[in-house]
């Protein structure tokens, strides 16, 4: 019921009165109703901007934040008001719509900020009234439409394969999109050459060459070379239906592909071909036979798969049909309504050309579309006069659906602008993306080496400590209890690729779980460590309760290693030799997970190093008794 | 033929002028803006200290009364149309729109065809703060139909037909073509004490007062603002 109607309810309710003296039953009771009856005022306070409304104005919708309990979640009791950390200008609506019934869209609005507005306090968008409603559902689907042409971009284009597709998916996928492999690259461009070979071969073959001795007159030459037009024609063809016969295979719906337009061309272009050397050398056919030759210009049709701007003239048409369909209705009118009047003006003269209303269709074709090839004039004065009128209406017809057919072309055509932009543009905005989120994990190793070093120099650690907000340093603490609960450790990529370098000599790397990894797989330099991505899997779980060690470690057992973000700057006196690590708090380094089976040290550190810290080899000894026994563990001294 | 001729010769102006327009390029029509007059009428009420000495509402309850009248109709006027849309609104199941006209003809005691915010008013203090005596009465007046001080069986079973179509189709017992008359018959034995087919103002208030049940019902709607 609209709102307006429960003020109206107490005057219903005594109206009732005139019921009374008719009852044949005894009333019941009234409910009984103990809210307080004096309305009052409440002070909403959105973002600073004081609000003020009737207690009743809000509780005439009782399904919506304002008008039910929900918003006493929102009281403040300092201020006696309600607090909501929204946005104000929006809320100027939200309001209005209690107050007057109505709600409006804020034409200057994002409609999706609008909506999560709506959402929030609990309003169903289609009370949206009739004067802002077309509005409001135009902009929905047209972002709607633009999210979902988004998604369905990335689903189909640049997403990778994924791995355990079959061949024909992924064939299918190199057909659809030549760029995702340098193999449908090639064949595209083979294609696309044959194509341009075989439609100028049909038109040079018509061109009269010299003729050969003995001969006068000239001879096109596909007579003169026939069989190497043959040769160059079975040679396309074979192309083509290699072609056809592989996009066939690899069609997840074979049917639907069947019945594309795409592949119906396909077929039109090859048939004649075949039809021409199962066909017999007769005679009477060879007329046929011939005809069927036209059906080899369709070729160049083929040429819509490697051209978007055809696809978008022919995808216009098929829009615009309507508009074409009605231009040739009413060009067929006129054009039988003229013919009609001039071969009845034109009837009398001797020696006319327009000999039949049909033959006068040619005349009056001619002179609206304003071509007037002047093989059939007319003769008489009014034979002149309606044909003067013929080709002033022509113009006029004929310009009158053309800006139609053209804007539907412009705004398709910027359509797919927009789309191809947005496409770049996306990729741009996820890269940034990603590269502000290595910034968090980048801190996060920060403040471990902060953490960590402890009893070192206090005020470069307070230094350190200082740009960091309350947020993050609980989101710190949280990562550092993750990594004392898997005992492992996080790193950066770079260390990552060098203990995988160091690996080739004998050291063992394992992954250990991270809270990136995902963005770490990415990451990972191909060449090292996706062959130990297996033997990963199997030792994970032996190294749960693998020691961590800091510092300058003289034996590795295994190397826990997680690839996280590209460090900023080089390392470049890290070595091969990961068990050589530094600790400083200066730079954006990290330390890697390192465990060791003891064993005496047999070098000295690199002098690039600064000595490691004290405690840590006793740290190194504490965690002696948690090493683990892994029978594929191999050790190595350096 | 007078009217005739005079028919035409407008139409020949209106051509002449029409061709006028075309030969001149001025084709579009030039509407009138009477469409774009909409008549705002606007009626303000009495002040509120008059409206407190003529009703028995408190000055808070009349603010609150007008508040909501007003949001609903800014013009400060009920017309039968709104007024019938909104008394429908209560009673989606069935058609409220006969009892409502009878109920705006109750309520415009100026026979003004609108129902200003004095009107409505002064009904409800009856209504809801009146004596027994004075509900009874506007129960009466809202019976005679025509006016005329009696209530007779036609304008009853108007009234009591007009009630039931509120209840709409779907009832529980099924609803018998016979149960207005029936109930008007009812209401007439009750009421019409002399048996003259017409029920006074007093023979009215007489019977209500000596029904219990009525006079019990009375008091329940005392709470509503």
């Amino acid at each position: 019921m609209a709102a307006g109607v429960a003020t109206w309810l107490p005057f219903a309710r005594a109206a009732a009165v005139g019921w009374l003296p008719l009852a044949k039953k005894t009333m019941p009771k009234p409910p009984v109703d103990n809210s307080s009856r004096s309305d009052e005022i409440l002070y909403l306070n959105v973002s600073g901007v004081r609000f003020q409304t009737w207690k009743n104005t809000l509780d005439r919708y009782p399904d919506t934040l304002l008008g039910s309990s929900e918003k006493e979640f929102f009281f403040n009791e300092d201020t006696e008001e309600y607090f909501f950390d929204r946005d104000h200008e929006m809320f100027r609506h939200i309001l209005n719509f209690y107050r007057t019934g109505k709600l409006h869209y804020p034409r200057h609005e994002c409609i999706q900020a609008f909506d999560e507005e709506l959402a929030f306090y609990g309003i169903v968008p289609e009370i949206i009234g009739d004067c802002c409603m077309e509005e409001y559902r135009d902009r929905k689907k047209e972002n709607q439409e633009r999210l979902a042409e988004d998604t369905e971009a990335n689903e189909s284009m640049d997403a990778p394969l994924p791995p355990d597709s079959t061949p024909r998916e992924r064939l299918w996928r190199a057909f659809e999109n030549p760029h995702t492999s340098t193999m449908a690259l090639v064949f595209y461009y083979v294609t696309g050459f044959f194509i341009a070979v075989s439609v100028i071969a049909n038109v040079v073959e018509t061109v009269p060459c010299r003729p050969p001795e003995g001969r006068v007159k000239d001879l096109p030459c596909g007579e003169k070379y026939q069989l190497a037009f043959f040769c160059m024609d079975t040679a396309c063809v074979l192309i083509f239906t290699f072609e056809y016969l592989m996009r066939l295979f690899a069609a997840p719906s074979r049917c639907k592909f069947m019945r594309s337009v795409m592949s119906v061309i396909d077929v039109v272009a090859i048939m004649p071909y075949y039809i021409g050397l199962v066909m017999p050398e007769n005679e009477d056919v060879s007329g046929a036979f011939v005809t069927l030759r036209v059906f080899r210009v369709f070729r160049i049709f083929k040429f819509s798969r490697h051209s978007q701007g055809l696809r978008i003239l022919g995808y216009t048409l098929k829009s615009c049909a309507s508009e074409l369909g009605f231009l040739l209705f009413s060009l067929t009118m006129a054009i039988i309504i003229f013919a009609t009047v001039m071969f009845y003006a034109e009837k009398g003269t001797k020696g006319s050309t327009f000999t039949s209303i049909p033959a006068s269709f040619w005349y009056t074709i001619v002179t609206m579309t304003t071509l007037g090839y002047g093989d059939m004039v007319p003769n008489t004065i009014a034979g002149k006069i309606f044909g003067s009128i013929c080709s002033l209406s022509g113009v006029l017809v004929i310009a009158l659906p053309v800006p139609v057919i053209v804007s539907n072309f412009s705004r398709i055509y910027h359509q797919n602008q927009r789309a191809d932009k947005r496409r770049a543009q996306q990729k741009v905005r996820l890269a940034r993306i990603r590269m502000a989120k290595k910034g968090t994990t980048n801190a996060f190793l920060q403040y471990k080496e902060d953490r960590g070093l402890g009893g070192r120099d206090s005020d470069s650690t307070a230094l350190c400590v200082k740009n960091r907000s309350a947020f993050e340093h609980q989101h710190h603490h949280l990562l550092h209890c993750l990594e004392k609960t898997t005992n492992h450790e996080f790193t950066d990529e770079m260390t990552y690729s060098e203990l995988c370098m160091t690996e080739s000599v004998g050291f063992r790397t394992s992954r250990s779980t991270s809270l990136s990894s995902q963005q770490g797989a990415q990451n990972n330099p191909t060449g090292c460590c996706p062959r130990r991505a297996r033997r990963r899997a199997a030792m994970r779980l032996a190294n749960s309760t693998a020691s961590v060690s800091r510092g300058s470690v003289q034996e590795l057992d295994t190397l826990h290693i997680k690839t996280t973000s590209i460090p900023p700057q080089t390392r470049s006196s890290l070595n091969a030799q990961a068990d050589n690590l530094k600790l400083n708090c200066g730079e954006q380094d990290f330390t890697a997970a390192i465990i060791s089976i003891p064993t005496p040290p047999a070098n000295t550190p690199d002098e690039s190093l600064p000595p490691s810290p004290a405690p840590i080899p006793g740290i190194l000894r504490n965690t002696r008794a948690t090493a683990f026994t892994h029978e594929t563990v191999k050790i190595s001294s350096l | 033929m007078t009217g005739c001729a005079k028919r035409c010769k407008q139409g020949l102006v209106k051509f002449a002028v029409t061709l006028h327009k075309l030969v001149t390029g001025t084709l579009i029509k030039d509407k009138a803006d009477d469409d774009l007059e909409m008549t705002m009428v606007c009626h303000r009420p009495e002040g509120l200290d008059q409206l407190e000495a003529q009703t028995n509402f408190s000055k808070r309850e009349l603010q609150v009364l007008y508040r909501g009248f007003k949001n609903e109709c800014p013009s400060g006027v009920v017309n039968e149309d709104t007024f019938k849309q909104i008394y429908s609104q209560f009673f989606p199941h069935g058609d409220a729109s006969t009892y409502a006209h009878y109920l705006f003809n109750a309520f415009d005691t100026g026979h003004t065809g609108s129902i200003k915010f004095e009107d409505f008013v002064t009904a409800l203090s009856i209504l809801l703060r009146g004596s027994v005596t004075e509900k009874l009465q506007w129960t009466f007046n809202l019976y005679d139909i025509n006016r005329d001080g009696y209530i007779n069986k036609e304008e009853m079973t108007d009234i009591v037909r007009a009630i039931y179509d509120m209840m709409g189709k779907y009832t529980y017992p099924v609803l018998k073509n016979d149960a207005p008359k029936q109930h008007v018959d009812a209401f007439f034995q009750k009421m019409d004490k002399n048996r003259d087919g017409v029920v006074t103002l007093d023979e009215f208030i007489f019977s209500c007062q000596e029904d219990e049940n009525i006079m019990r019902s009375l008091q329940l709607f005392e709470n509503v603002i």
